[in-house]
């Protein structure tokens, strides 16, 4: 049972259909985890998805919560339009690197720069699973497709895109780490604004071969994190030992606390955005996939404020709030 | 000196309240406050005056006209033939004069260096010395420029003889509560009309027999249409305001746009509006959202509506092709949602200035597969607020996206109606499912046709109950809106939507019928028939069409569609004449007669025999132009 008296196979939704071994069923027990464990009840919450694989996945998880799978690429607008239809909605997207990378990209930056209060994670694996194994647009240079097809092009790294665009809290985990992945998920849901993960989630079928930078394989080699993380609920009387290291902690709106251990000799700050593309642009640079904490602004306004928006939700507004002033100039 | 003709008319009440008035400029001078006073001063007279902007898509220094008219029977429709042209455009003299008729009167200005070539000796003209007249009002070259333009405002007032109180009005409601400018603008009217008593007020009648007069309203159930106005009860305004205030007045909380002529002022329209009109004491009732693109701002509107928020979106031809996809999922997921789509000459960017009804089937099938939208077509302002408040309830009731079709010239030029009724109806918020419904449901299906119309219940994110949830989507989905690939499922779903639509016919506006009746003048004349069919801002010129068939010795049954899909009424209409074989013509401003083909294929049988009078030209209807060809027509093929 969790604080609010469910269990959590409360939490859990359909069986998947995706493939066995795809990263995407890893993150979806995760998500279960991250939300049960917070507590939060599921009539609250609005999962919201996009088309591909990982559009797919919110009917895996929260069967009693509302969900929208939607058409490609569109799931920042959608989202954004329920969230100001009714702020108290707990919104969490899911979407991949062709969704969000791709097809959806300007939506994704502009969702972003309005700081529009979601959970937002892209499963990502470089690859069009649905479609069979194309290049996305967060494939690296010089990677392989099955085929054995390189790819030429640039890679655009989403982590520190959401950076430069303004995101408010940026992460990256992979879908195995369980670890870092769930307080993550824990202190997105706590956070009043757009709380990205990039989640590095391998297309079992179409990019584990030798090649891909995103095989399970790569990924645990190249894999370093920049903190070791986790969330202290305020109800919990549990005593966290952190172990040796320098370590760092940060107030979540409800009270909780977000607990950051350095586990290397990087220096980092939560909200120093020159550092954290320093951070991301170096790891880049030397292949390795970095996760971690990258960028934390609390104090960035969520949309209904910087709206100034009634506090009642729109969209249970009814005839007596909308009454007209009887203004003689336009009525009878 | 031009030699001037003697052609006139010597029938003074001819020219009574009966004039096209013709201003060329060039845009960003601001000609178009000056222009707005004119025609609101003749408002303030009581007239039923038109006003027609023709406006390049530009910022400054390209051509722009604006038409004034008046008409003693109140046509304010598009009149091509101008008796009176004030020149201010060096660049397009040449080609305005050609617009000017017999005998007309032309004001210009004394620093175009014209072509005496180009004089028509056919018309009176009359040269102006505007600098001169506004060299003491102001030290401010920029100023200067714009003070010329209410200079030949106060020199019409004057010819014309409206009321100086009714310019004053205008003028001062033109720049409400700047006093300065109030003041200087005066200076310049003033300026214009002394120059005009001393050099013009000796005109003989048949050059200027021109007058605005007031005259006394029509006694109440009078069938004569009139040039009379009671300006207390009645409103001067673009359709795109009375849209956005009946927008404000439906409910509609949430909004989000892009940027596009001519539908960016309805948005504008709709932000300022209803900071007016709501109490935001406690903060703000709507959110408005200028997204990335046309297809971001169907996707919030779709979000905020799956919801439960009232929600729409402006735009025009570009925007509406760029919203297809989000169109089909609102379609299928049957989510409400609004677009208003202001109509501009397509087809590409076309001619973004310019009014046509180009997207009618564009807007009806927006989107791939079997898709199909409700569509309302306000054909004056007072249709514009009363569409704009009543499709909210529509996109709720039927769960699914109404498509507004306006256009460029009734959403952009100012129009005459009667002020608004004040909204007093609840909100018809449809077959949403509450708590308290669903604690009595033995079970909750998204989809399913419990009451057989097509329609089904809907339950809102945030509503904490068990039954409650559903995943929507735009796959294939079954009645409990599971995921389903199922043949049957697939089609039966098909076939409610259809059914769904069947039931948006009895709910829509109903199309409006008018009969006018030839009176013979001997017992023997048999007067024949013509049957007609418009639609959206073609209901301005309809009236001048009808009245100009009928003294031609025609009986005319007119049909004014305001929706898709058709009701019964259409039916009964096109059934009528098909069997007796009234010559029937539908008119619509666009080339490839976009209606008559949704007419076709509702009623293949009835719509077959219709002749389609087509104007396509990115100029508002002319009525005579409609009404000359359906004669040419009928004598062809009677």
């Amino acid at each position: 049972m969790n604080s609010i008296g469910l269990k959590r196979s409360d939490y859990v939704g359909l069986k998947s259909t995706l493939c066995t071994g795809c990263g995407h069923d890893s993150v979806t027990n995760h998500i279960i985890s991250a939300y049960f464990e917070s507590g939060v009840s599921p009539y609250r919450v609005a999962k919201m998805s996009g088309i591909g694989c990982s559009s797919k996945t919110p009917a895996y998880f929260m069967n009693s919560a509302h969900g929208f799978n939607s058409i490609h690429g569109r799931m920042a607008p959608i989202s954004t339009g329920a969230f100001l239809a009714n702020h108290e909605l707990q919104l969490i997207g899911i979407s991949g690197d062709g969704d969000t990378g791709s097809i959806g990209l300007g939506s994704f930056c502009h969702l972003l720069r309005r700081n529009v209060p979601m959970v937002y994670i892209v499963e990502n694996n470089g690859v069009y699973g649905l479609t069979k194994g194309q290049f996305s647009a967060t494939a690296d240079q010089g990677s392989s497709l099955k085929s054995g097809e390189i790819n030429p092009f640039t890679s655009i790294d989403l982590c520190s895109l959401a950076i430069d665009m303004g995101c408010s809290f940026v992460a990256r985990s992979f879908s195995g780490d369980a670890k870092q992945l769930v307080p993550l998920i824990k202190a997105a849901i706590q956070h009043r604004g757009t709380a990205f993960i990039d989640v590095i989630s391998p297309c079992i079928a179409f990019a584990n071969h030798e090649g891909s930078t995103k095989s399970y394989q790569a990924v645990r080699e190249h894999l370093k994190a920049l903190q070791e993380l986790g969330v202290i609920s305020p109800r919990s009387e549990v005593q966290v030992d952190y172990g040796e290291g320098e370590t760092h902690e940060v107030e979540l709106p409800d009270g909780s606390v977000l607990w950051l251990k350095k586990l290397n000799s990087q220096e980092h700050e939560l909200n120093n955005p020159s550092l954290s593309q320093k951070v991301l642009r170096e790891a880049r640079e030397q292949g390795q996939i970095i996760t971690g904490l990258f960028h934390y602004d609390p104090k960035a306004k969520p949309l209904n404020e910087t709206l100034g928006l009634i506090k009642k939700p729109l969209a249970q507004l009814n005839e007596e709030d909308f009454r007209l002033k009887k203004l003689p100039q336009l009525f009878r | 000196m031009i030699a001037f003709p003697t052609v006139k008319s010597d029938l003074k009440s001819d020219f009574i309240n009966n004039f096209v008035l013709h201003v060329a400029t060039v845009n960003g001078s601001g000609s178009q406050s000056a222009n707005q006073i004119l025609l609101k001063s003749l408002f303030h007279m009581g007239l039923r005056v038109g006003g027609k902007n023709l406006f390049p898509s530009n910022i400054a220094g390209l051509a722009t006209w604006f038409t004034i008219r008046l008409h003693p029977k109140g046509y304010t429709g598009r009149r091509a033939e101008q008796d009176i042209l004030v020149a201010m455009n060096p660049a397009t003299l040449a080609a305005d004069l050609k617009g000017l008729k017999t005998g007309g009167f032309l004001l210009y200005n004394s620093e175009i260096k014209i072509d005496p070539q180009l004089i028509r000796r056919d018309v009176f003209c009359h040269k102006v010395p505007f600098r001169d007249l506004v060299e003491s009002l102001s030290s401010s070259v920029k100023l200067k420029k714009l003070l010329v333009n209410m200079v030949y405002v106060g020199i019409l007032s004057e010819l014309l003889h409206i009321p100086k109180a009714c310019s004053q009005k205008a003028l001062s409601d033109q720049f409400s509560g700047k006093e300065s400018v109030i003041e200087t603008n005066l200076a310049a009217f003033m300026a214009g009309a002394d120059y005009a008593r001393e050099h013009l007020s000796g005109l003989p009648a048949e050059e200027f027999p021109y007058r605005a007069e007031k005259i006394p309203l029509p006694t109440s159930g009078s069938e004569t249409s009139s040039a009379a106005i009671d300006p207390e009860a009645s409103l001067l305004m673009d359709g795109n305001a009375a849209s956005a205030i009946g927008a404000v007045a439906g409910g509609c909380s949430f909004a989000s746009w892009y940027p596009i002529t001519p539908s960016s002022s309805l948005m504008e329209g709709f932000t300022s509006w209803a900071e007016q009109l709501r109490d935001h004491s406690q903060g703000k009732t709507y959110a408005v959202i200028q997204a990335e693109d046309e297809i971001a701002a169907l996707c919030m509107v779709i979000g905020a509506g799956w919801v439960g928020a009232r929600a729409m979106t402006a735009t025009s031809g570009p925007g509406l092709s760029l919203m297809a996809e989000a169109a089909g999922l609102a379609y299928y997921a049957e989510i409400p949602a609004v677009v208003f789509n202001v109509q501009r000459a397509g087809p590409s960017t076309g001619l973004p200035t310019r009014t046509l009804q180009g997207d009618i089937l564009a807007a009806a099938f927006l989107s791939h597969g079997d898709t199909r939208h409700v569509l309302l077509f306000p054909g004056d302002i007072e249709e514009c607020f009363e569409f704009a408040r009543i499709s909210f309830d529509l996109a709720e009731r039927l769960q699914t996206l109404v498509i507004v079709l306006s256009d460029l010239d009734l959403g952009m030029n100012l129009h005459l109606g009667q002020k608004f009724p004040y909204p007093t109806q609840p909100f018809d918020r449809g077959k949403i499912v509450g708590l308290e419904d669903l604690e009595k449901m033995p079970e909750f299906a998204r989809y399913r046709d419990v009451d057989g119309d097509g329609i089904c219940h809907r339950s809102l994110p945030l509503t904490e109950h068990p039954k409650a949830a559903y995943f929507t989507r735009g796959t294939g989905h079954d009645e409990k809106s599971g995921y389903s690939e199922d043949p049957e499922v697939f089609r039966r779903n098909l076939e409610r939507l259809k059914r769904k639509f069947d039931t948006a016919k009895e709910l829509v506006p109903k199309a409006l019928r008018q009969s006018l009746s030839h009176r013979p003048q001997s017992a023997e004349a048999k007067s024949s028939s013509v049957a007609l069919i418009a639609y959206g801002s073609s209901a301005e010129a309809m009236h001048e069409v009808l009245d100009s068939l009928v003294a031609q010795g025609l009986d005319c049954d007119y049909l004014r569609l305001r929706a898709y899909p058709f009701g019964q009424e259409v039916e009964e209409f096109l059934t009528e004449h098909n069997e007796r074989e009234t010559p029937l013509f539908v008119i619509e401003q666009n080339r490839d007669a976009q209606m008559l083909s949704l007419l076709k294929e509702a009623f293949p049988r009835l719509a077959c025999r219709s002749r389609s009078i087509l104007q396509f030209d990115g100029l508002p209807l002319e009525a005579q132009a409609v009404a000359k060809e359906i004669q040419l027509c009928l004598e062809v093929q009677p």
